[in-house]
């Protein structure tokens, strides 16, 4: 009966929202959106769980962090101690807590979301992960016995760092080759300061560091060394390429300059901070009036940085509705609480130029819903003489990626698919190639971070393994 | 046992200059660069990406040759903006953040005949190594040189040596043959019906109307094209260029392309996008030099 009256009176409490920076004033800076909750904040939050017997949003997890536990540790007050607790299953946290679709996984299922809105489970792992990180110390686990066996990891995105944090508590010498001069993968050159501040990519690779793990840097593999090459040096290798090629609309004009690749984009603010130019030496345009084309995480992390850059009119153009849009809610609502504008059933025909090769324009076409295709979602289907201009001094592509065919080419015995993303057992990350594993993007296509790391932890299992049982 | 000494080159472990020539009156540069992963594994026609410091920018520059045995290679650059001018006040001793290579397609090199190999302005040292290729495979070859004049000539001497038979030009006459390097492969296609492959680089006008040439006379022709770079490793799409017809990326499809299916037009344009953006890095450089900072 109190048990009863108890979990009543949780439900009571909102959902906790966390202290963010006016749209205004944000779409103009490339500070982080979120301040993050306040302890106070973080407690309140907390007490809204009602740790359930059988707890949903556990299941809802790719990695099946221990939510109800890590939960109260907060609740409690022992911010260390959960951290601590989120850390034995998920070794990037701060990140996760910032960047994972929880509304489509742990809290779409979390029993409080049936009547009130979800506990707001990201927030409070990112609570904890930035307490830790700023506040307490971070404990080095302890490692297993040295085994004297070598992994060698290509790439060093979520999938890559996850594997590498596991395989060296297990007493493996791990080392991971990256092909750019930064570690991170996607989120470094990819997701945005404002979205991911890079100090916090940088502190997890240093903590992987600390625990053993080497980097190397600046390595192609493929080019510097082939995955046979480092097969004579290592027992076995970790391929976690991401997907990282970026798809054009293939419609004409569309080498017109000021027209971004989403990759080029990101990468040149990101990455090589070119936001920051004169101060730093890349260049990047700064379109007043800027089309982005496509509407996922992508498109709208190019929008918001647009806006950011000094943009007056930043517009989405997707094909499909509101609907089908692939981004997150959050970052949607984010983009348009900051001002970007909605071309929705639209798509793009051609590019418009002038004498020096500068964009001017896009020639679109208006999109009605017809028949669903073989995703499930309704295809759009161009209505006949509906073309119309727009006028645009910059352009972003942002509707995919696929395979880079650069390593996986150059690998004999590795099978492709035919859209050539390396062909791996979901269970296990084995290839056909003996000794290599392979996960993340480069294997399930654009997915997700969470997913990525999953796809690390498994494999990081099953070379386990075979070097355990090899000897 | 040199793939374990390779594989313990660590993060941040700096690529030190140890030689320093400057040429073609302070315009032209070439360092000896300490990358011995790189030198071993690098072909003629590859190129690295480097990126002097923290705030530097990533900039693509071809292999001029390679030292494996002393574990460098051979960057030599034209100074036209920021980071070339940046590079240029590197000394011996110094070292460069991260260089990143063996970057793009080796030249395809067999045994065919009589090859021509086309050099203008720095292009010439792109075109060094590949002439000493196509010389080794056993191939007769002429080499022509351009520069606008002869102080900006490069890399005579090693020319000669890496080719059957060098000829000079200067646009303004002030050394070798008065003109252009097109006038003199005219004059040798005219004579020599045998060619079987002219290879052209320098600046993209020059290639451009190389290849109008040697279309003419239905010789096949390679260019190695320069595109603007970010990665070089096929992931952004900066370095687009469009060869017959098709959209390509130079750093992983090229360097080197049939050039007459290169799209000229487009490539100048792309390559001037941020022509206002490198004028205020450059201004802010050259007050900064004098000042001292
Ligand atoms: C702009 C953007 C925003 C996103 N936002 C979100 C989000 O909000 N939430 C979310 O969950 N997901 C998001 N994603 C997706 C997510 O980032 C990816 O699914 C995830 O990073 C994939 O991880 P990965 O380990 O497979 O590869 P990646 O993160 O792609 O890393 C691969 C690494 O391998 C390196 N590499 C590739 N080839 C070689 C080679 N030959 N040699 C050496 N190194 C090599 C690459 O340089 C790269 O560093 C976003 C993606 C993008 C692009
Ligand atoms: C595959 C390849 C090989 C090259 N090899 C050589 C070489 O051996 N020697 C040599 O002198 N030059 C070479 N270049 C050109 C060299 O990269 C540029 O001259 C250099 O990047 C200019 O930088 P900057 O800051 O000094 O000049 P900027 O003032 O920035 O630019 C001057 C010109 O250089 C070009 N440029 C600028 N940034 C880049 C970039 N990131 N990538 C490519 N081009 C750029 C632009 O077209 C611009 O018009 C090569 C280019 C490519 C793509
Ligand atoms: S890792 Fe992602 S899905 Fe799992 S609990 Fe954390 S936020 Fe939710
Ligand atoms: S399902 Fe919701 S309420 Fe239940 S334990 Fe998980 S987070 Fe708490
Ligand atoms: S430079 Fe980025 S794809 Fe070629």
């Amino acid at each position: 009966m109190a048990e009863e009256k108890e979990k009543k009176e949780k439900t009571k409490v909102p959902r906790q929202k966390m202290p963010e920076q006016d749209p205004k004033v944000r779409a103009r800076n490339f500070d982080e959106v979120p301040f993050g909750y306040t302890p106070a904040l973080a407690q309140l939050e907390a007490g809204r769980c009602l740790q359930c017997k059988k707890p949903k949003c556990i299941e809802g997890c790719p990695v099946e962090v221990e939510i109800p536990a890590f939960v109260k540790l907060i609740k409690e007050g022992d911010f260390a101690g959960a951290a601590r607790k989120l850390k034995e299953r998920n070794s990037l946290p701060a990140i996760c807590g910032r960047v994972c679709p929880q509304e489509d996984q742990c809290e779409k299922v979390c029993i409080v979301g049936k009547k009130d809105q979800p506990v707001a489970v990201g927030r409070l792992e990112r609570f904890a992960a930035d307490w830790e990180r700023t506040k307490g110390e971070v404990t080095i686990p302890e490692k297993a016995p040295a085994t004297g066996k070598k992994v060698a990891v290509v790439g060093s995105g979520p999938s890559g760092l996850t594997l590498a944090g596991d395989l060296i508590l297990k007493g493996h010498e791990v080392t991971i080759f990256e092909a750019l001069h930064k570690t991170g993968g996607v989120l470094i050159y990819g997701i945005p300061e404002f979205r991911l501040p890079k100090d916090i990519v940088q502190s997890e690779v240093n903590y992987l560091e600390r625990l053993g793990v080497k980097v190397e840097c600046n390595c192609v593999i493929g080019r510097i060394e082939t995955v046979d090459e480092l097969l004579k040096e290592y027992d076995a290798a970790f391929l976690g390429l991401g997907a990282g090629l970026p798809q054009f609309l293939n419609v004409p004009g569309e080498n017109y300059c000021g027209i971004y690749s989403a990759n080029e984009y990101l990468t040149r603010s990101n990455l090589m901070k070119a936001y920051l130019f004169p101060k730093y030496d890349t260049p990047i345009a700064r379109g007043k009036n800027v089309a982005v084309f496509g509407a996922g995480n992508v498109a709208m992390d190019s929008a918001r940085t647009a806006l950011r850059l000094g943009a007056d009119t930043v517009r989405i153009i997707y094909r499909r509705s509101r609907d089908e849009m692939p981004a997150r809610i959050e970052e949607v609502h984010h983009a348009e609480e900051e001002g970007v504008q909605f071309y929705l059933l639209t798509a793009p025909t051609k590019f418009l130029g002038d004498d020096n090769g500068w964009v001017t324009g896009v020639e679109c076409l208006r999109m009605e819903l017809g028949e669903p295709d073989e995703s499930g979602r309704r295809r759009p289907v161009p209505i006949k003489g509906s073309e119309f201009q727009l006028e645009c001094d910059m352009a972003v592509v942002a509707i995919g990626a696929g395979a880079n065919p650069l390593l996986p080419t150059q690998t004999p015995g590795l099978e492709l698919n035919k859209r050539g993303y390396i062909v791996a057992n979901l269970e296990t990350g084995k290839t056909t190639k003996p000794r290599v594993w392979a996960g993340g993007d480069i294997v399930t296509g654009s997915a997700t971070v969470i997913l990525a790391m999953g796809a690390g932890r498994k494999a990081a299992n099953s070379i386990h393994e075979y070097l355990v049982n090899k000897s | 046992m040199n793939l374990v000494k390779d594989l313990s080159e660590r993060r941040g472990r700096l690529h030190k200059i140890t030689y320093k020539r400057e040429m073609a009156e302070k315009t032209v540069c070439h360092l000896k660069v300490e990358a011995p992963r790189i030198a071993r594994k690098a072909k003629p026609g590859q190129f690295v990406v480097l990126k002097a410091g923290e705030t530097g920018e990533r900039i693509p520059l071809t292999m001029g040759g390679t030292d494996p045995a002393a574990g460098t290679i051979d960057l030599i650059f034209q100074v036209v903006g920021k980071s070339t001018a940046l590079l240029r006040t590197f000394n011996v001793g110094d070292s460069i953040q991260d260089i990143i290579g063996p970057l793009g397609k080796p030249t395809h090199v067999e045994k065919i005949g009589t090859v021509i190999c086309v050099g203008g302005g720095t292009g010439v040292a792109v075109m060094y190594p590949i002439t000493k290729a196509y010389k080794e495979a056993g191939n007769n070859v002429i080499a022509i040189i351009g520069a606008r004049t002869k102080d900006l000539l490069i890399l005579e001497e090693e020319m000669k040596a890496a080719s059957h038979d060098l000829r000079v030009t200067t646009d303004d006459g002030s050394y070798g043959h008065h003109g252009f390097v097109t006038d003199v492969l005219r004059k040798i296609l005219d004579e020599q019906k045998d060619v079987k492959l002219v290879v052209g680089i320098g600046p993209v006008p020059m290639m451009k109307f190389l290849c109008k040439l040697t279309k003419e006379y239905g010789v096949k022709t390679m260019v190695s094209l320069n595109p603007i770079m970010v990665d070089a490793t096929g992931m952004c799409g900066a370095c687009r260029v469009t060869v017959g017809g098709k959209t390509k990326f130079c750093c992983v499809d090229g360097p080197e392309f049939d050039g007459h299916e290169v799209d000229y037009d487009e490539l100048v344009k792309r390559q001037r996008a941020y022509l206002t953006e490198e004028k205020v890095s450059m201004e802010q450089f050259a007050t900064a030099g004098k000042r001292g900072g």
